[in-house]
């Protein structure tokens, strides 16, 4: 009994060390962002903040934190648009009709998950400029619609062969179309999948950083990752100012997650367990 | 049944196959494949993006060989790649072990284990700066409130530890992942084998070996690839946190291929490490999936 007793005790220990270790930089976050400057610096680290101090908050939002924020979910919502349609369309002929290539143009779209991003940026900054495109947001559009298609024709492949083949035979003998099917019978049943792919891919893509660092310049086509980075230089001596930056731009993908905890959880595993 | 010639064009099954696929062709094409001729293309010439290329061979390539910081990269991304795999899987394993049971607090406590998976890159590498600052990070600061002054260190100054700084930061990002990944993979292994061996006598710790590590041995196979992938080409956190310095010490692939191509502007030497980076991540990877599946043929046949 007393052996059990220890055990527990020692798994509770875990826990709760691996709660702080997790947790902890984040209540550093949002309490350093609730104080003044000097008195970041006069208080030890994890003293409270004297009284709650709001004006950070304000200060990032005349920053043009929203800017960044709109930029952002525009980018992002475009971009899983075309992801949707562009992956489901494939998804649909790759998983329902036999013909003599589908396996291997299957192969080749989700390899693509394995190429780093890196061999794509000067070819991808090149044809930006030439498509005069270049520092708009406009410009990150094919890229993240590229990089996301892989995982999401890989998600989507292998959830629609799961979807019973009768409904559609049925709607075939009726004379419906290829095109009629896939947007009345096979997008409505591959609902869960499609939110899967949504969110999985707007949360990659609201954090994306590398091609928003090298394809946009001027400060009022930043997302927010750029915002963030940029922020970092021009205030790295105000570090409540820094923390306030970063509770804000954490903050809708963490009310994300706590509303949609189980699709999220599902989206990010998802693309690694099967296979 | 209908015979091909008698369908109109537009409902013949060719013509429908290509219709759906183009778009996502179309993209896929333009920004993933075509970049990878195209790249190695870049790496004959001297160019600074902007004016002349001029061909110089493989100029570049032979640079490429004699290039200290190059090899230090491969040898820091290797680094990596093995501390990622010993640190992020083990304790996904034992943070899902321990979120396994229906306890009150196994809920809440997944809730919060998550979050820093969720936060970008670029803010967690704001946020461990602060964990890092040498005068008041919370690191040191801790350390001075301990009395263990001898341990307190510039962790992201210092060339010989910054290398460990910086992945003990994206250990912390990427064990949540791992953490749920495995949960989903025990939920999948049935109660009854541990009850069966629960009635044998087993202990925990050995149905632990015995029972799940052998039944989560395809989705170990499948984090390691995964983090060997992702580690190979790993660039947002550190370009963040120390920018590959100081001097090199913290440099990867990525983050050298982006520093020689978009700071100092030599895109052909930067397509050059990107087509090092493509080569050895795809020989790699697809080496250790191959050793891993016959692993897996292996196992499967005792």
């Amino acid at each position: 009994m007393l052996k059990k007793g220890v055990k527990t005790l020692l798994l509770y220990c875990f826990a709760f060390l691996w709660l702080v270790i997790s947790f902890y930089p984040f209540i550093f976050m949002v309490n350093t962002s609730l104080k003044g400057r000097m008195e970041f610096l006069m208080n030890p680290v994890w003293a409270a903040p004297d009284r709650f101090l709001y004006s950070n908050y304000l200060k990032v939002i005349e920053g043009g934190f929203f800017r960044f924020f709109f930029n952002s979910v525009g980018v992002a919502a475009v971009s899983v648009f075309l992801i949707l349609l562009a992956s489901s369309l494939a998804s649909y002929v790759l998983s329902r009709i036999r013909f003599r290539f589908s396996g291997l143009i299957y192969g080749a779209f989700v390899a693509g998950m394995m190429i780093p991003i890196h061999i794509t940026l000067i070819p991808v900054y090149n044809l930006t400029k030439a498509l005069g495109i270049y520092d708009s947001l406009l410009a990150l559009i094919g890229p993240y619609v590229s990089f996301s298609l892989p995982i999401s024709i890989f998600i989507l492949t292998g959830f629609m062969k799961d979807v019973p083949m009768e409904l559609e035979e049925a709607a075939f003998m009726d004379g419906a179309s290829h095109f009629q099917i896939y947007s009345k019978v096979l997008l409505p049943l591959s609902k869960p999948a499609l939110a899967t792919v949504a969110i999985y891919n707007f949360i990659m893509l609201w954090n994306e950083f590398i091609y928003a660092l090298v394809l946009l310049t001027s400060k009022k086509n930043w997302n927010l990752t750029m915002g963030l980075w940029n922020f970092q230089g021009q205030y790295s001596i105000d570090i409540p100012l820094i923390m306030a930056t970063l509770t804000l731009a954490a903050l809708p993908l963490i009310l994300i997650y706590v509303f949609l905890q189980e699709q999220v959880i599902k989206g990010m595993t998802s693309g690694a367990l099967k296979g | 049944m209908k015979k091909l010639e008698q369908l109109p064009w537009y409902r013949r099954e060719n013509f429908v196959i290509s219709l759906f696929l183009i778009p996502a062709a179309f993209f896929f094409v333009l920004y993933i494949v075509a970049p990878i001729p195209i790249s190695f293309y870049y790496s004959l010439f001297r160019w600074d993006g902007i004016g002349q290329k001029i061909f110089i061979g493989f100029q570049n390539w032979s640079e490429l060989m004699r290039d200290p910081v190059f090899f230090r990269a491969l040898k820091n991304n290797f680094i990596l790649v093995v501390v990622s795999i010993i640190v992020q899987l083990p304790f996904g394993i034992g943070l899902a072990l321990l979120l396994n049971g229906g306890r009150w607090w196994t809920k809440p406590l997944k809730t919060i284990y998550v979050l820093p998976y969720l936060m970008s890159s670029v803010a967690i590498g704001m946020l461990w700066r602060y964990v890092y600052e040498p005068t008041f990070g919370l690191v040191n600061m801790f350390l001075e409130a301990i009395g263990k002054y001898h341990w307190i260190q510039d962790w992201l100054g210092d060339p010989k530890i910054v290398l460990y700084s910086v992945i003990n930061a994206i250990n912390w990002q990427f064990i949540p992942f791992y953490m749920i990944l495995f949960m989903a993979a025990m939920t999948a292994i049935p109660e009854e084998l541990y009850e069966a061996a629960k009635i044998d006598g087993a202990s925990p710790w050995k149905s632990f070996w015995t029972i799940t590590i052998p039944l989560l041995m395809p989705t170990i196979t499948n984090a390691a690839t995964l983090s060997l992938v992702g580690s190979l080409k790993y660039f947002d956190l550190i370009h963040v946190l120390s920018g590959g310095g100081p001097s090199h010490a913290s440099e990867l692939l990525a983050t050298y291929m982006y520093k020689r191509s978009f700071h100092h502007f030599r895109m052909g030497y930067g397509s050059t490490i990107a087509v090092a980076l493509f080569t050895i991540g795809v020989v790699v990877s697809s080496i250790f999936m191959r050793s891993a599946r016959r692993k897996e043929y292996e196992g499967s046949a005792l």
